[in-house]
């Protein structure tokens, strides 16, 4: 099963590297992984696109909740969301197939960012069933190169994905619960 | 430690701690800031290199950050699930100077630990063990960790509920218990092996479902609904899938299911006891059909001479142990009694663990007796320490267990792999008890059971670090055994 995950995390040095080693260092997939400030610069937001079965989340989900610098999780799974995810696709151009070429981005409210004789650099928007039919469609002209960002998301409505810190479900911070 | 090749050769023991939720912070030097990520002298990526063994690590780059960093670090080591937390300090932070002002509180966005159980979560666990007709308590380390012995005990009385132990939390219900079954898993006892198997509730408290405690997972309780309490919620539903997680601290969460049923009294009064008197009665069967044994025939058994440290020490030594043979005839053969008497590398398995863990040991409590029950192999790997016990007068003691080989890794190719001893046969041993005077400690040696007592007792009053060299039996392997991978009730007994 495929989720998209998001995690607010401490904008620190290394943070990426514990995400990142955490998935590697337990076998857990990583399909795509877009990284950025947020509203407070001092806090990042990213975006995993992963997948595995019921219970493999379920570990995913705890364990990136277990690392100190991480502030939130959420699995979009089951929410309502809007998701994105840009494209860069330099297609061949021949004179035979430009016209083509350029309809489709029409089509697909694409753009075109840089012009060549040969070749066109096209830049896409779209969640992931936009972005698979263009490329299919343009397959067959010839891609030459391809550059994704990977799917940011967010929820739909006034809801927001705020960094509250991580709830505690009872118990106390600081050193009193050291002498319980 | 200092930084490069002292921060490397620390990572085996920070891995150690990870594993056994044991709170160190351990401070790195580094090299000077402006040198970091140019391959310097003695440079190491300490950081990125604990990164996945330490519960969280930090490298400071300004020495402002300092106080905070180490109110923090000790602060995670200790809390939650405890674990080893790693502060790396260049050569130039620590040179420089600041007004220092150590933080009152500890403020960590991200880090909050859950240490109350849930209360609808507890109720239903009380009420699935009341409906249960053949309960068992399985309970592991965090029981230590948490203080939470006294409650487990109370708990498991009030209910007359059996008690397995894994390594880690053996000494949180006493050995000499009549409810008590004895370790579980690959090496565990018949009767707890079987009383899991057969189990229709299995009550887990602060153990994690380590596959050498479960065996294949698939049968590990096949027949049982699961309560889980631990206070880390990656442990639960991890191996096994559990029917009621309980996220909290074993302490809390004990304390308070045991006022659940105090609250319930008619449920837990004569018919509970009725209701579980069948299985109470099989489990004593269990237990006298098949309990722990070995066959003394006058040759010098590992065994026996830990039954008689148990002995001689009234079992309220610390006993430290390296890995392998000597650490699970420990776990079987000496009752620990009490909390916090067992130090041994359970989950990385790490062999040379023993001594330097006595040692620390020693140094906490000096006038307590320490012994570090040992193997030929495991007191090899940090034998050096000898000359740290000596320098600073700690009366550690060494009883290896000498079968002349790595005995468990023989013990494996005499059972799986057709009697093929590679490499597990040490045709070099060296002379320990020279070794130890070489040293400045004393050694002695036993070659028959009949001089057991008299050197132990030697040994344990003498007031200085001391190796006990016992040639015991090589042929003695441990037993009960549960082959990788098969399930606990494929046990090989003998």
């Amino acid at each position: 099963m495929r989720h998209i995950i998001s995690v607010l995390v401490e904008n620190e040095f290394g943070v990426l590297a514990r995400v990142a080693g955490l998935f590697s260092g337990r076998g857990f997939n990583i399909e795509s992984l877009c990284v950025g400030e947020t509203l407070e610069p001092e806090i990042s937001s990213m975006t995993i696109v992963t997948t595995g079965s019921d219970s493999i989340l379920e570990q995913i989900l705890k364990q990136l909740n277990k690392l100190v610098n991480v502030i939130k999780v959420t699995d979009f799974q089951d929410a309502d969301y809007v998701s994105r995810e840009m494209v860069l696709v330099k297609v061949n151009a021949e004179e035979r197939t430009r016209e083509e070429v350029l309809r489709m981005i029409e089509i697909f409210r694409g753009r075109v960012v840089d012009v060549s004789p040969r070749s066109y650099v096209v830049e896409i928007t779209g969640n992931e069933e936009k972005v698979r039919a263009f490329l299919a469609l343009v397959r067959p002209l010839g891609i030459k190169e391809l550059v994704r960002t990977g799917s940011v998301a967010m929820m739909r409505g006034e809801k927001v994905m705020r960094a509250n810190d991580k709830q505690s479900k009872g118990g106390s911070n600081g050193e009193d619960v050291l002498r319980k | 430690m200092t930084s490069g090749p002292g921060a490397t050769n620390t990572v085996t023991g920070i891995a150690t701690a990870y594993m056994d939720s044991v709170p160190i912070v351990v401070f790195s030097g580094q090299v000077n800031t402006v040198l970091i990520g140019n391959d310097a002298f003695q440079e190491a990526d300490i950081v990125g290199i604990t990164r996945p063994c330490t519960k969280h690590n930090y490298l400071v780059r300004d020495v402002t950050e300092m106080a905070r960093i180490i109110k923090e670090a000790f602060y995670i080591a200790r809390s939650g699930r405890p674990g080893p937390v790693l502060i790396d300090i260049p050569k130039d932070v620590s040179a420089a100077l600041t007004e220092f002002t150590y933080p009152e509180k500890v403020r960590i966005r991200g880090y909050q630990p859950t240490y109350a159980g849930h209360p609808g979560q507890i109720k239903k666990a009380v009420k699935l063990i009341n409906s249960s007709k053949r309960p068992v308590l399985y309970t592991g380390g965090g029981i230590i960790t948490s203080g939470a012995a006294k409650e487990l005990r109370a708990f498991a009385e009030r209910l007359s509920i059996p008690v397995t132990n894994t390594l880690m939390g053996l000494g949180g219900f006493p050995g000499n218990h009549p409810q008590f079954l004895g370790m579980l898993g690959m090496h565990g006892t018949y009767a707890a092996n079987m009383a899991i198997t057969n189990a229709d509730t299995i009550i887990a408290v602060g153990a994690r479902f380590d596959d050498r405690a479960t065996g294949k997972v698939e049968e590990f309780g096949s027949r049982a609904k699961i309560i889980h309490v631990d206070i880390d919620p990656t442990s639960i539903s991890k191996n096994i899938r559990v029917d009621i997680p309980i996220v909290g601290d074993a302490k809390n969460v004990l304390r308070r299911m045991l006022q659940v049923v105090e609250e319930d009294k008619e449920s837990f009064g004569g018919a509970w006891d009725h209701a579980i008197a069948d299985w109470l009665r099989q489990v004593e069967r269990w237990k006298t059909e098949f309990p722990l044994s070995y066959t003394r025939n006058g040759t010098l058994k590992p065994q026996y001479v830990i039954e008689r440290i148990h002995e001689l020490t009234g079992g309220k030594a610390i006993i430290a142990t390296e890995v392998g043979q000597n650490q699970m005839w420990t776990a079987q053969f000496y009752k620990f009694l009490e909390p916090r008497r067992l130090m041994t590398s359970g989950g990385l398995g790490t062999m040379g663990y023993g001594f330097p863990a006595a040692i620390g040991a020693q140094v906490a409590y000096p006038d307590m007796l320490v012994v570090d029950i040992a193997g030929d192999g495991s007191i090899q790997m940090n034998i050096q320490e000898l000359a740290t016990a000596v320098q600073y007068g700690l009366p550690v003691k060494v009883v290896i267990l000498n079968n002349g080989c790595l005995g468990m890794v023989r013990q494996w190719q005499e059972l799986f792999y057709e009697k093929r001893y590679a490499i597990s046969v040490l045709e070099c041993v060296p002379n320990f008890v020279k070794l130890a005077e070489a040293y400045g400690a004393v050694g002695y040696e036993i070659e028959h059971e009949s001089e057991v007592d008299r050197v132990l007792k030697k040994a344990f009053a003498n007031g200085r670090p001391t190796l006990v060299d016992a040639h015991v039996n090589p042929e003695e392997g441990v037993y009960p055994i549960v082959p990788a991978g098969a399930a606990l009730s494929d046990m090989l007994l003998v």
